[in-house]
């Protein structure tokens, strides 16, 4: 480690006191509502809101005895790892285009990254234009081949417009990562990659893809945490979790059976239980992926 | 093994920088050139046009009787030591040396036989399991070279390999690189900005300045008769003294001092007169130049004594135990002075050695 340099504070208060917006934000806005949701999470309300009675563990036993539970849970695993690898991939694919490129490399840079300014649900909303079925040139065009796209009865298209529009997101994120990655690595090595008569596409995957690995493994965690967590809004403006409850996925469901079925405590606990989720597999990951892509 | 031709061989960059104009060079099979000149001089341009990792602007590069201009880096049949070494991180050394092989297609058996000879080769045996970033500078350089042998290529291609490595260490590396292209007797280039580094291994010099070959020789014949002050004063450390001076008819001025050159005077008038610093020896009485010392290096086995000859420097080398007073009187053989245009620095012949060899032994021709 570097030595940094240290600043020291006579005054006792004031460090914080500079801290302390940091710390009453995460506090007002994650700590209280997740503490909030553990708390209703225990206990069962009745339906006017008079009195509350601590269960114990009762929601969470039922919650995973419920088979739409579990079916959401999977829908959420098909979904997290379809958005990851498609936003990946893609993301990857501009990325190693775009490093190629000697001059108008910056015009692109830019113009891919716009998709990641725009809000989640203008994102869903944009898709759900495209893929409209009565007037979208998705389905049009998917006509042409024959295919009947109808996502507000099939449930498979409604996953893959999810999907779709969840990844077009978050490909502009993973494209910068990996193009400074790819920017990053030494030209030397592709040099010496060229004269040991490897081809483009082979040095690619076996320098360039290697080397990139702790920034793959940083994009796959930020990746599933994202179609887990933030993808609420894309749900939400397109398929509502519909048709059947295809895709509801589990940050949909609390939504929905918390502020829509106004079920509080099986909400909470739901949440409690996304929150382990990512936090077991985020540690997993840290913990036994990491080590195989230091070197 | 191979030839190389190079023939006007020029690199302009796009935007319309020029970094190498007409080259021509030809190297002959096993033969060890290297290109030395300073930052800039476009040696390492020159080199990447050969290795393929630069497009070359103008002429055209033959290794062997084939055409290679257009030829991929991969299929020149060319292998190269890169200055940071270039290996690959996350590959052990053993992959490392593989690669090349595999991406040809070698047999498995053949790679095996030639990554085991080559380790043995260059002592790193007991590290071919190991990452590159568990070795040392030295055996990093050594895993480079290996790569570049196993492939037995017909040339060898050194872009300042050893400029990463301390000084005792560049020195046994230089050696090793000496030897080992003696033995395998591969056609090789290499470029450096240390003339040390390129006197000790060059068969051929090639003396780089500005994009232009200044000069190409033997290491020896570059240090005696060096063909522009640049490479007098690039090629030996100490550089070569260079100093203003006249020339009258038989007679040298330089600043108050007059050296009789007998009959190697050449044309008279303002001349650049070059003297190593070795030439230089002090005598007694009232003969040669007066000099005024300034300061003295140690070296230990030489000692360099920079002082004045009027009011132009001048170094001159004496033995370690050489007496040293305020001021001296030093005296250069004629024959070992080399004269320079003024105007363009360009070596005057039929001077000093050169003019020697050619004067003495011709007699007048009978008429």
């Amino acid at each position: 480690m570097m030595d940094t340099k240290r600043t020291t504070f006579n005054n006792k208060l004031l460090p914080y006191l500079l801290l302390a917006p940091q710390l009453i934000i995460t506090l007002v806005f994650f700590i209280w509502p997740a503490a909030q949701a553990v708390k209703s999470s225990v206990e069962r309300e009745d339906p006017f809101g008079f009195s509350t009675v601590f269960v114990g563990l009762t929601h969470y036993k039922r919650l995973l005895a419920d088979p739409n539970y579990l079916d959401s849970l999977l829908r959420t695993g098909v979904f997290a790892v379809a958005v990851t690898l498609l936003s990946m991939g893609l993301g990857l694919a501009f990325a190693a285009a775009v490093d190629r490129l000697a001059r108008t490399s910056r015009i692109y840079t830019t113009l891919l990254v716009w998709p990641y300014a725009v809000a989640p649900v203008i994102a869903g909303v944009l898709w759900w234009f495209l893929f409209n079925t009565s007037t979208g040139i998705m389905p049009y065009f998917l006509s042409q081949f024959g295919i009947k796209w109808d996502h507000d009865l099939n449930g498979t298209h409604a996953m893959i417009l999810i999907i779709i529009a969840a990844a077009w997101k978050q490909v502009s994120y993973n494209f910068l990562f990996f193009l400074a990655g790819l920017q990053s690595v030494p030209h030397a090595l592709m040099e010496a990659g060229a004269i040991d008569g490897a081809g483009p596409v082979k040095r690619f995957f076996t320098i360039a893809l290697p080397l990139l690995s702790p920034t793959t493994f940083f994009l796959f965690i930020i990746n599933v945490n994202y179609a887990m967590f933030d993808t609420f809004p894309i749900v939400d403006a397109t398929t509502s979790g519909g048709p059947a409850q295809s895709t509801n996925i589990l940050v949909y469901k609390v939504y929905q059976d918390g502020f829509i079925g106004l079920n509080l405590g099986s909400s909470s606990a739901q949440s409690v239980l996304l929150m382990l989720i990512v936090m077991v597999l985020t540690f997993v990951q840290f913990r036994y992926v990491e080590r195989r892509v230091q070197y | 093994m191979a030839s190389i031709d190079v023939e006007k061989v020029g690199k302009i960059y796009t935007g319309g920088v020029r970094a190498v104009t007409d080259i021509n060079l030809e190297i002959k099979d096993g033969e060890f050139i290297v290109l030395v000149g300073p930052s800039g001089c476009g040696k390492s341009t020159l080199l990447r046009m050969l290795a393929g990792l630069e497009t070359i602007s103008e002429g055209q590069v033959k290794i062997g009787s084939r055409v290679v201009n257009r030829v991929e880096p991969a299929d020149r049949d060319i292998a190269m030591v890169f200055q940071n070494y270039a290996l690959y991180p996350h590959m052990t050394v053993r992959q490392n040396l593989e690669y090349g092989l595999k991406n040809r297609k070698t047999p498995k058996a053949e790679i095996d036989a030639r990554v085991t000879e080559a380790a043995r080769m260059l002592e790193i045996t007991q590290y071919l399991d190991r990452k590159p970033r568990a070795l040392s500078g030295g055996q990093r350089q050594r895993v480079a070279m290996g790569r570049a042998i196993v492939r037995k290529p017909a040339v060898f291609l050194f872009d300042e390999p050893l400029s990463n490595l301390d000084a005792k260490l560049r020195v046994s590396m230089r050696g090793e690189i000496k030897r080992l292209q003696r033995r395998l007797g591969t056609t090789s280039i290499y470029v450096t900005h240390d003339q040390l580094e390129a006197m000790t291994l060059a068969d051929r010099l090639v003396v780089l300045n500005g994009g232009q070959i200044e000069q190409v020789g033997s290491p020896l014949d570059v240090y005696h008769t060096p063909a522009s002050t640049f490479v007098a004063s690039f090629i030996g450390s100490p550089a070569m003294n260079l100093v203003k001076g006249e020339l009258q008819g038989d007679k040298l001025v330089i600043g108050p001092a007059i050296i009789a050159l007998g009959a190697y005077a050449p044309t008279p008038g303002a001349v650049t007169v070059g003297m190593r610093a070795e030439d230089l020896r002090v005598v007694s009485g009232d003969e040669g130049m007066p000099f005024t010392v300034e300061y003295v290096e140690e070296l230990g086995s030489q000692r360099l004594v920079h002082g004045l000859v009027g009011d132009q420097l001048l170094t001159i080398a004496l033995s370690g135990e050489a007496e040293i007073a305020g001021t001296m009187r030093i005296a250069v053989d004629p024959a070992r002075l080399h004269f320079f245009s003024a105007d363009n620095g360009k070596r005057i012949v039929g001077t000093s050695e050169a003019a020697m060899a050619v004067a003495t032994p011709s007699p007048a021709p009978v008429g």
